[in-house]
């Protein structure tokens, strides 16, 4: 079964084709980025309107890295929440289009689970329990998948997503959009422990976190030099709030698997593209004995593969929807 | 001219309390447009004002989504303009953003104030010694020229 998916949540219009759940035929994925770089983020009307020109020519790109013909899909699957509602229209508009001009089951995919989902291109098909750390510029949450599937969030962040601090800490230093690949590049130079900025844990039992604090510690800090009359070296606090985030997320991460006495861990979200995270995760899950499961790059930040692949899930389940599949905004991970 | 206050939070808590404390006054229809510094405290305000709001959702960053939509004693429309940097962009963020019917509360407000409307209240945050934040309200229009006295006494406490 050929399942096509389509991701238009964000900034990113993509497309990939998936064979029975696990084989990966096409990953194709036309970046706004440099549309949105001169804003600073993503501005949701020019999101919009490059998936409107892009959507088309992406779905014929993946059509043909797949060898594949339309007339060989069995099913369309999209991502229908969350993120930003004009973005999400017009995928979900041209995967109506596509299941009903074809006579294909329409598949409506879960961002987030589909972030995790996405692991079983390279892993092969997962095998829950499993707990998940969720990152990304909209999204900081922990959550568990049972052994029959189903997800339990256990904890996300109460302020700010990790992406979302990475991106506003670099345009407050000056470093272009998107912040979280350039921090990350800045603090190979620098010294993680050169300043010693706070880790907010909420010590209440809860797999909650906060990462204002965090943000509001760097601009203090920054501010603080410059009344001084000294010179910051960025690469110093690039390396030193990366290490806070990291932290924050590592010990709240084991600390679920731990609790629910489960020994795998995922990691899933564009921030998973972070190599400190992914590096110290590494290394904390092997001095664990636990089993990490960390996607390749392109299938952290968001593509069309991931839909692909948990589109291919509901099919298996046959939970296809209705045509008339709306768009949520805030569409929850649980649930 | 703006009715004026500058008041003096000692902690985020108290931000937030006073972020309750002038929920207390809101009506339907009024616009709260907060400004500061990254890290100033804007949205922890705003969850002060959600909380006396009787908003129960947890209030976090709007800063991915542009606009959060909360159901409470009003509606409360959370927003955040940081990452745009046109008019243009504002306008095309909603219906529901200056509703009528809701409370709505725009961070980095004063990079659109052109767009807002007359009668507003203007809180701005500004880091202070030792993590004190000083925050001046401004009260623009008749709406907040009527409430000058209760505002001034909601707020008697951050004085």
């Amino acid at each position: 079964m050929l399942v096509l998916g389509i991701e238009t949540s964000c900034d990113e219009t993509a497309v990939g084709i998936v064979e029975d759940r696990l084989t990966l035929h096409a990953n194709v994925i036309a970046s706004q980025t440099d549309l949105h770089a001169p804003y600073g983020g993503v501005v949701p009307e020019v999101a919009a309107r490059a998936h409107l020109e892009q959507l088309l020519p992406t779905i014929d790109r993946a059509l043909v890295q797949s060898g594949a013909r339309l007339s060989d899909v069995d099913a369309i699957a999209v991502t229908h929440g969350p993120g930003l509602v004009g973005a999400l229209l017009v995928g979900v508009s041209a995967a109506k289009g596509l299941a009903l001009a074809h006579d294909l089951p329409l598949l409506g995919v879960n961002h987030l689970r589909a972030h995790v989902e996405v692991a079983q291109l390279e892993y092969g098909d997962l095998t829950p329990p499993l707990v998940a750390l969720v990152v990304s510029g909209g999204h900081t949450s922990i959550v568990v998948m049972d052994e029959d599937g189903t997800f339990r969030q256990l904890g996300s962040t109460i302020d700010d997503a990790a992406g979302e601090a990475f991106d506003k800490i670099a345009r407050f230093i000056g470093l272009p959009f998107p912040g979280g690949p350039e921090i990350d590049k800045l603090a190979w130079g620098g010294d993680p422990s050169a300043y010693a900025f706070p880790r907010a844990m909420q010590h209440d039992g809860s797999y909650d976190m906060s990462l204002s604090g965090l943000k509001t510690a760097v601009v203090r800090e920054l501010r603080r030099l410059e009344a001084a009359g000294q010179e910051p070296d960025l690469a110093d606090v690039a390396a030193s709030f990366q290490e806070a985030i990291v932290d924050v997320q590592l010990e709240k991460t084991l600390a679920a698997a731990a609790a629910e006495d489960i020994d795998q861990v995922v990691l899933a979200g564009g921030v998973a593209a972070n190599s400190r995270l992914r590096q110290r995760f590494a290394a904390a899950c092997e001095t664990n004995g636990q089993r990490l499961v960390v996607p390749s790059i392109p299938l952290c930040t968001d593509n069309g593969a991931m839909v692909a692949a948990s589109g291919s899930n509901l099919l298996a389940a046959g939970s296809s929807a209705g045509i008339d599949l709306a768009v949520d905004p805030n569409l929850p991970l649980a649930g | 001219m703006p009715t004026t206050l500058t008041l003096r939070c000692a902690a985020p808590e108290d931000t937030r309390a006073l972020g309750s404390a002038i929920a207390s006054l809101l009506r339907a229809g009024d616009v709260v447009a907060l400004s500061g510094e990254l890290g100033a405290g804007k949205t922890c305000f705003v969850q002060g004002t959600a909380a006396g709001l009787d908003v129960t959702d947890p209030i976090t960053s709007p800063t991915f989504v542009l606009v959060k939509l909360y159901e409470g004693r009003l509606p409360l429309v959370h927003c955040d303009v940081y990452r745009l940097e046109t008019l243009r962009d504002v306008q095309d963020l909603g219906d529901e953003v200056l509703a009528p019917d809701a409370v709505t509360c725009i961070e980095w407000g004063d990079a659109i104030t052109p767009l807002l409307p007359e009668d507003r209240l203007e809180v701005e945050l500004v880091h202070g010694e030792d993590g004190v934040r000083i925050v001046e309200l401004r009260g623009h229009g008749s709406r907040w020229t009527d409430v000058d006295g209760s505002l001034s006494e909601v707020c008697e406490p951050w004085r």
